[in-house]
Order: C-alpha cells, then structure tokens, then sequence
C-alpha cells in the first residue's frame, strides 16, 4: 500500500515533528518501502492467537504506598527553562 | 602482561590480593583509552574524576581491613543510554546533548556497589536505534578488528572498547540484538538477560518491553561475574522478577555441556547468512556435540515474521516513549518556539536524527486510527506466535543455537542508504527479545575476511545459569574467545 506525501504530512502532526518538503518526500518513498515488508504480516494467519500485551511474566503493579520521589529542585534541573519551581512554555492561551 | 590486558576475573585478584591497586588498575584503563580512543571514538565521556575517586574507594576500604566485593577494582563502560550521576547521558543525540541525569540506573549502582570503577559512557547509535553506530550524532565508532567497518550496534561502543582492551567490562542494552550483534561482529561476549532480569530504571527508554540491560565482555566467566551482580528484583521497575537470580558464576566455573539438548533452528540457516559465518556456526554446534551435548534440528516457523512484528513492536513503542522529548522537560529547546505545539515539534525536529525520525514516523503511523488493528495489534499477535514456536522448541532441547549475525562486520556506509537492509541485519537476535528470552553471543572463529563470528545460544526464560555454563563450555574448549584485534598488539 502506497504512502501519500499529505499520509505523511498527517502522521508528522500526530508526531509533532515539523519536517521540511525534502524530508517529507525522502521520508514517505522510505516509509512505503518499510511499510511494504512489514506488510507481510497480512499473509500470517493470527486465527485466535492473543495479543502478547506484557512481556514480563506475572508484572504485578506496587503497593500504592507513599515515599521519597525525585526532588523537585533535581526535577527542574535539566529543564530549559523554569521558574518559581516551575517549568516554563511559552503562553498557552491568549 | 600489560594490566590492561587482563580480564575481570583476573583484574579483581590481583587488586583483592592487594598485589596491585584499582589505582594503578584504572591509570593502565584510562592510558589505554587515551592512547587508541582518539582512532576508535569508543567513548563519548571519560570519567577520569569519577573513575579515580572511586578506584582510591576501593583501595582505602581493602587498606581498612574490609573484604574484597566480587568485581573490586575492574574498570567498566556504560553505555551513554544507561544514567550514572556525575556524568552526561546523552544517548548519542543532540536532543540530550550535555545532559546530566539526576539519578543512576540500578545497574550502574549495583555494578559500582559490587567494585566496579566506571571510566566512561560510550558510543551508540542515537537512542540505541540502530545496529552499527553509525546513528550517532557523534559520528561512528570503528571496529577494532578493520577500522573501515561498523563495530555493529547499538551498543558498538561498549563492544570496541572491550575488543580493543580499554575496559574488561561493558554495560549495554539489548532491544534487538544491541548488545549481541556487536559482541559478535567485535568478537567479544554479550548477554541479554531474560527480559525483568536486571532493572531498566534509569536506561532511557527506547522500547520498554523489548529493553534489557547485559555485560559485554572478552570472557563468559567476566560476563557472569557482572550479570550476577546487576541482576535481580528493583521495585522501581515494575516488570523486573521476584525469581531468584540462582548462581550465574558458579554455573559458568562448571562448564558443562553434557547432556544439554541443543536444537539448531532450520529457519537459521536459509538465504542471507554468509558462507563462512555457517561453516564456523556448524563447526561450533558440532564441537558442543564433542562435549556431551546432542544436537538436534528443531523449527521455529515463524522465525520469517520476526523482523515485520518487531519494526512494528518497537516503533510504536519508541513513538510513545520518545514524545517525552518535548522542548519543556529536559533536552533540546528550540530558539525560535511560536506557541507551544511550535516549540514541542521545533525541538523535535532539529534535535532528532533521521533514524529517530523514521522510527517515531513509523510507530506512530502503526499506531494511527485505520492502522492500529491492521498493524500494531497484528504484531502483537504475531508476538504471540514467535514465543509459541520457541515453546514449542523447549519442550524437546534444553538450547538453541545458530548464529547472532548473519554476516561478519560490514564496511562503515555500507547500510546507512538503505534502512531495511540495516534492519535486516537482526534477524537472527529479534526473536529471543520478542519472546522475552536469555541468550549470548560467543566467540566461535572467523569467517569472511577473517573478521569474528559469534554463535548465538538462546535459552528458556529466567535459564542463565545453563546458558553461562554451556557457552563457558564452548569457550574452554574451542579457545575462540582468546582471538584478540590487530589493535591489541598496538
């Protein structure tokens, strides 16, 4: 199944990547080829096989206990901006 | 003998007999990268601050009178996705260019709790996607063995340095073959643990259900000292096991190979593999047979998927993973931002490389309404298969084994042009992290050119123990781990 270039364009929004024209038009002839294989998995009959949803056996949540998490000064450390033990974006609403 | 020489085992007698100080065991490390890093470009930080310190921690604490822990004093890698505090992580991307974890990975700090000094982070392709480094946004780190070729990948960093003697020891991780593939085309040891085997807490997150952490080594015994001592339960990762570790050392200092039932998958063996990377294989089956094992055809029949589910699998997976970069958090924030959608995909785009890109690109279009059925949740199916077949195989041989790379190491640009044949290059390490399962890479000879070429054992979930002693058998008595790169005499 071909790959449109406005496919590509649709799933770069959904991906928040901004690509120029050139790197839609490389990424979509690349994608269709990756894509092409991948399809193989079309010709294999799944029948009722179960999706394999975990990969650890018995992965079991924790017990919802309070404790330390990482301070808030080491959490803002990397942060490109921040302020008043905050992270900082540009304005959100006008 | 130079120290550098050693292996871990070795390197931690001498510093516990205190006939040597981890002092002097990290200046000879250190002297070495110094010397060859410049041509090889295996590291991407050298920690001589930290390396030093902890290397005069050890020698104070022997001088107190304190017994010796299982790795005191050896020198060890890390690969640039795995956090050690004090030091950049960076994932070999712009996105995380100088960025400094505020916490370490559990495996660092159980390595560095059991002597380890750690001297570096090393190269990798750029968020561990990728099998020969050449994804760095460093640039490519070279083989030791040919300099014109790919140390293979992720982890060729980790692998390069270990082959060329700069550390005994390497952390890596293993999502697809990422530690395997270059111990193979390095000729070296790795071990990718049963997935929950050791804790990914603090290994950035490429493709969480396919990503594990393993040592990388010149040999089994030193594979097993470290994977003993990063393996095991850590209530910060909720998917790593309760099981007991059970005895890796012990079981690789036994050696045995008798009675083990050995199943060569048929799938294994088709087009694609190289002429002289199967003759080594065979040859290596045929020498576990010598020692007491039985060998045996097995199939695996959809080994033909493997590469189709896992591009799917691990794409909508690192899709996910990887929106974490956004410009706000941490990482690389664009200078021209707009408004906020602006500055989450600016940051995006001129900080990942094209390989992030396509993955991200790839997985998110897997994952997109129309598609989702058609792809993700077929591959999660198809996940389902490829863990049966080996099931299946198990209940009839204790191993399996075949080859870990199809071909010997490639020239550098070689696959860089085309995407898929670089994928394709994994088809024979994807299956074990599908399925969740333990395997290795060994040493077993050279093949085209002469280059190294590993055999792959794959063993049930949680069966470490067979798989070290099965490999250290092979090892003793073919010698293959004991072939060193023309470098070494350098």
């Amino acid at each position: 199944m071909p790959i449109t270039r406005s496919e590509v364009e649709h799933v770069a929004r959904l991906a928040r990547l901004e690509l120029s024209g050139e790197e839609l038009e490389h990424l979509a002839a690349q994608l269709a080829r990756i894509v092409e294989y991948v399809d193989k998995l079309s010709r294999l009959d799944v029948g009722d096989l179960p999706p394999m949803m975990h990969a650890a056996e018995g992965a079991s949540l924790r017990e919802d206990e309070p404790g330390p998490t990482l301070p808030r000064r080491l959490a803002l450390e990397g942060a490109p901006a921040a302020s008043d033990g905050f992270f900082r974006v540009p304005r959100v609403l006008e | 003998m130079e120290l550098w020489q050693l292996g871990a085992a070795e390197l931690r007698d001498l510093v516990a007999r205190r006939a040597v100080s981890a002092r002097e065991v990290v200046s000879a490390a250190l002297g070495r990268i110094r010397g060859l890093d410049p041509r090889l470009r295996a590291f991407l930080h050298v920690s001589e601050d930290l390396a030093l310190a902890a290397a005069d921690d050890c020698d104070r604490r022997l001088s107190m009178g304190e017994p010796p822990r299982p790795l005191e004093g050896v020198p060890i890698a890390i690969k640039d996705n795995i956090c050690l505090v004090g030091a950049p992580t960076t994932c070999a991307s712009r996105m995380l260019a100088g960025w400094r974890p505020p916490y370490t990975a559990t495996a660092v700090e159980r390595a560095l709790a059991a002597g380890c000094v750690p001297v570096g982070k090393t190269n990798l392709d750029e968020f561990a996607m990728g099998s020969s480094t050449e994804n760095s946004a460093m640039g490519p780190t070279l083989n030791p063995w040919d300099e014109s070729r790919a140390p293979g990948g992720s982890s060729g960093g980790s692998a390069a340095a270990v082959a060329a003697g700069m550390v005994p020891l390497a952390l890596g991780s293993d999502t697809g073959g990422s530690i395997r593939q270059p111990a193979a085309l390095c000729g070296i040891i790795g071990l990718k643990p049963t997935y929950g085997r050791v804790s990914r807490w603090g290994l950035v997150a490429f493709a969480s259900s396919l990503d594990q952490i393993g040592p990388l080594a010149r040999d089994v015994l030193d594979a097993a000292l470290l994977a003993q001592v990063i393996s095991g339960h850590d209530a910060r990762d909720s998917t790593s096991s309760r099981r007991p570790i059970g005895d890796l050392v012990g079981a690789a200092l036994r050696a045995d190979a008798r009675g083990v039932r050995i199943g060569v998958p048929k799938e294994y063996f088709g087009s694609g593999l190289a002429p002289l990377v199967e003759h080594a294989v065979r040859k290596a089956v045929e020498t576990l047979g010598t020692l007491g094992a039985s060998v045996e055809e097995v199939s695996l029949p959809h080994t033909e998927y493997a590469v189709a589910t896992y591009y799917v699998v691990a794409t909508a997976e690192a899709s996910s993973n990887l929106a974490r970069y956004d410009g706000v958090h941490y990482g690389h924030r664009t200078n021209s931002p707009g408004g906020i959608v602006e500055l989450f995909s600016r940051s995006r785009s001129e900080a990942f490389g094209s390989e992030v890109k396509r993955r991200i690109m790839l997985g998110t279009y897997v994952l997109s309404a129309g598609y989702y059925d058609a792809y993700y949740l077929r591959a999660l199916k198809a996940r389902t298969a490829l863990r049966r077949d080996f099931d299946e195989a198990f209940r009839r041989v204790d191993l399996v084994a075949c080859p870990t790379s199809p071909t010997v190491a490639f020239r550098l640009g070689e696959k860089t042009a085309d995407p898929l044949s670089m994928y394709l290059s994994d088809v024979y390490t994807i299956s074990a992290n599908l399925a969740a399962l333990p395997a290795i890479s060994v040493p077993c000879g050279a093949g085209e050119s002469g280059l190294p070429v590993g055999l792959q054992l794959i063993a049930p979930a949680f069966e470490e123990e067979r798989l070290l002693s099965v490999a250290r058998a092979y090892e003793l008595a073919s010698g293959a781990s004991r072939a060193r790169p023309p470098v070494w005499s350098v």
